[in-house]
């Protein structure tokens, strides 16, 4: 029999879909009986990417393993906010330990797992991308290339935001930091450097990586159970969109995290044993414009001052992507389709 | 039974029969022997069950003994030097998580100038981290400490670090009485941990605490570390009590009842020091030795009542704190605080520099004249130094001050030879 894929527009999210899908269908997060690994009450701000990423990744990553999970994390944001002594908003196992040693860390709990045996027990090891970039690399590498049983969860604010929105190696070009300010030739942060850090993993030939964002959630989810899937290194890249560090309005995480699908600007994908084995086709193309206006930290780019030399070159990274993994709309995206 | 074995060797034999369950590995000199040799025991499968990780940093080792530790097995693993300063971090966020992991530190100098030969600046720069350090004077008491280490750790929850001297003790081949697996598992009961990361007992771990009450949880660290001056001397007797062994403990006193001078140390030169006063006891001087097993926590009570009846107390060190002095000798002074013995320092056997036992005759009849300044430098060249210094004043670019004094010191031979 032939079933019609049927997506739900009229707000604009997928979530609404919740409502009218099978039980089977649903989000973890819809469940009653979801686990609320990361409990409200805590200090995140108000439209924060990270705190909703972690919420599905987390209460998935529980299903996926009946409740048996350990989790690292890095210093950062999330520590911070799900943590303010004397209280923590973690009903699972939580372990902080420092900023750039959260994969060795989960290497250790995982050791630890499989020398008592607990193989039904699985580890995550968290941490923004700074965490994940910049200062944890070295032991995130190393745990990726010893194939340690450990899922990595990289939440990709583009900077350095707990510390007062500094640059990392995640901080895409022309983007306004504290440290790449907008003054000089070449305001905001510079072009032709960063780390692309889902095909730094992929190199690694790691079972599973993949990217996602929080406008999908249901792909997210998917995506953690995917992961769990595997034993050994895996690694799952959440773009998490910062209202405090990118400028941007509380009410527009969601938004801001779709156009950066939708224009290519952050591609969304899965790869097995360093092959790229899915991706997420644009749906309706938006030019890298209606992205970049929506933050403060492209302002420079708008206006009679304006830079439409650096939105250029900003389009033209969203179009070598959408080259590279095949991102393109489908013609008749928009019309009822079979499943591929 | 007493086997001819190198320390490294008797140390990771000592360490299987510990039972380690996680193993972290990563190279540097002159701990490598150690985790070779558990490795191979870990692959053959006569250490089971127990999981060896080869890692990519001294950072990644601390940090993976961190994880296993928090998820309730017991974790071990060995580093020097420069590799110490490499996991500082996580040496010190181990001792914060009060966890019973524990380490070998081969004592080796820290550069620049790099230099792989012992002496004990590693140790002393971690001196506040928390950690636990036992100082071992021989390979016995080295393969000894790692067995009480253990207990010690778990029993208080405070990470330990088992120091021995790089290559005078890990490559020196001696007899050592290694244990059988029977009786180090009757010292050594199966590791319970305090907290641990349980997915039937959730519990956070690492959580960032304010100034309203950070005060006390470090006072609480500071409780546990005197915890352990109690607890040393008891597992030290047990341990004594299995094995006939007088082996750890806060501190070791050798002929100091009676003695007017008693030089104080740490390590493996306390045999050269031993050697020397028994060879100045002969000619009739009244002089002791007062080693330090347990330098943190300092037994500062135990080492005031050794130190009662002395009128000189020399400190030998193998680090010192550039600007001020002895490390040791600091902590040695506030234990007789209040006393009218003359205290020295002497800073000697620096990167590896050998301290030979007339040198330390020849220091203590120096002290016991009188004639000892209060910080010496023991064998150093002064000619060396002088050349520098004038160079320097003489030039401004006067160039990487390592490499000039190496190039003065094969002048120097050339015009002997």
């Amino acid at each position: 029999m032939s079933e019609q894929r049927v997506h739900f527009y009229q707000v604009g999210s997928f979530a609404v879909g919740n409502r009218l899908l099978s039980a089977d269908d649903r989000t973890v997060q819809s469940s009653p009986h979801r686990t609320n690994s990361i409990d409200s009450g805590h200090r995140a701000c108000q439209g924060c990417g990270e705190a909703l990423g972690a919420r599905y990744a987390l209460d998935a990553a529980m299903r996926a393993t009946n409740g048996q999970l350990l989790a690292v994390n890095a210093t950062g944001c999330l520590e911070v906010f799900s943590t303010p002594y004397p209280e923590t908003s973690w009903r699972i196992p939580w372990l902080h330990s420092l900023f750039g040693n959260a994969p060795a860390v989960a290497t250790g709990v995982a050791a630890a797992m499989r020398v008592k045996g607990r193989s039904d027990v699985r580890v995550i090891g968290q941490a923004g991308d700074g965490g994940t970039v910049d200062i944890g690399f070295g032991t995130l590498s190393g745990m990726f290339e010893r194939n340690d049983d450990v899922l990595f969860i990289c939440y990709d604010n583009e900077g350095y935001m707990n510390t007062g929105v500094q640059r990392s190696a995640a901080t895409p070009p022309a983007a306004r930091t504290a440290t790449t300010d907008v003054v000089g030739a070449e305001p905001g942060n510079g072009f032709g450097q960063g780390k692309d850090l889902p095909r730094i993993a992929m190199a690694h030939d790691i079972p599973y990586v993949a990217t996602a964002t929080v406008a999908d959630l249901h792909d997210l989810e998917r995506k953690v159970e995917r992961a769990m899937s595997f034993r050994g290194a895996r690694y799952l890249h959440v773009f998490v969109p910062c209202p405090l560090g990118w400028g941007s309005a509380s009410n527009d995480t969601i938004h801001l995290a779709r156009l950066a699908k939708e224009t290519g600007l952050f591609p969304v994908f899965e790869a097995e044993h360093g092959v790229v084995t899915n991706v997420s086709r644009i749906r309706r193309l938006a030019p890298v414009e209606e992205y970049l206006k929506l933050q403060r930290r492209y302002a420079h780019l708008f206006g009679a001052k304006g830079r439409p030399d650096i939105v250029a070159r900003l389009q033209a990274i969203a179009d070598a992507n959408i080259a590279r993994y095949g991102l393109a709309p489908e013609r008749g995206e928009l019309d009822n389709r079979e499943d591929a | 039974m007493l086997r001819q074995l190198e320390g490294s060797k008797a140390i990771a034999e000592t360490v299987a029969l510990c039972r380690p369950e996680v193993v972290c590995a990563y190279p540097i000199s002159p701990q490598t022997h150690i985790i070779e040799a558990i490795g191979v025991k870990v692959k053959d499968g006569s250490l089971a069950p127990c999981e060896y990780i080869n890692v990519e940093s001294e950072f990644a080792a601390m940090s993976v003994s961190i994880g296993a530790s928090a998820a309730g097995a017991r974790a071990y693993t060995a580093t020097a030097s420069q590799g110490l300063l490499f996991m500082i971090e996580a040496v010190y966020n181990a001792a914060g998580l009060g966890l019973p992991i524990v380490m070998t530190l081969a004592n080796r100098a820290i550069g620049a100038p790099i230099n792989i030969w012992n002496d004990h600046s590693d140790a002393m720069a971690v001196r506040d981290s928390g950690w636990i350090q036992l100082f071992a004077e021989t390979n016995q008491e080295a393969a000894d400490l790692h067995v009480q280490a253990f207990r010690l750790a778990e029993e208080l929850s405070v990470p330990v670090m088992v120091c021995m001297d790089g290559f005078i003790l890990t490559h020196a081949v001696e007899g050592v009485d290694l244990m059988d697996q029977d009786t180090v598992d009757r010292f050594l009961p199966s590791y319970e941990p305090r907290q641990v990361l349980d997915p039937d007992d959730p519990v956070s771990i690492g959580a960032m605490v304010g100034p309203e009450a950070f005060e006390e949880v470090r006072y609480l660290a500071h409780l546990r570390q005197l915890d352990a001056l109690d607890y040393i001397p008891v597992i030290a007797e047990e341990f004594t009590a299995l094995t006939g062994r007088p082996s750890g403990g806060l501190i070791h006193p050798y002929r100091a009842e009676d003695a007017d001078t008693i030089v104080v140390a740490l390590g493996s030169v306390l045999g050269t020091i031993k050697d020397a006063v028994d060879h100045l006891r002969d000619g009739g001087e009244r002089v002791g030795v007062l080693g330090i097993t347990s330098f943190r926590p300092f037994p500062i009570e135990a080492v005031r009542v050794a130190l009662a009846n002395a009128t000189r107390v020399i400190v030998v060190e193998k680090a010192f704190s550039l600007g001020m002095g002895g490390v040791l000798a600091t902590d040695v002074s506030m234990a007789t605080l209040g006393s009218s013995a003359v205290l020295t320092t002497v800073i000697a056997g620096l990167g590896g520099r050998p301290i030979a036992q007339h040198s330390i005759e020849s220091m203590i009849g120096q002290a016991i004249r009188g004639e000892l300044e209060t910080l010496t430098f023991l064998d150093l060249d002064e000619g060396i130094i002088e050349r520098e210094r004038a160079r320097m004043a003489r030039t401004r670019r006067s160039g990487p001050f390592a490499e000039n004094v190496l190039r003065d010191l094969r002048h120097n031979r050339e015009d002997r030879s």
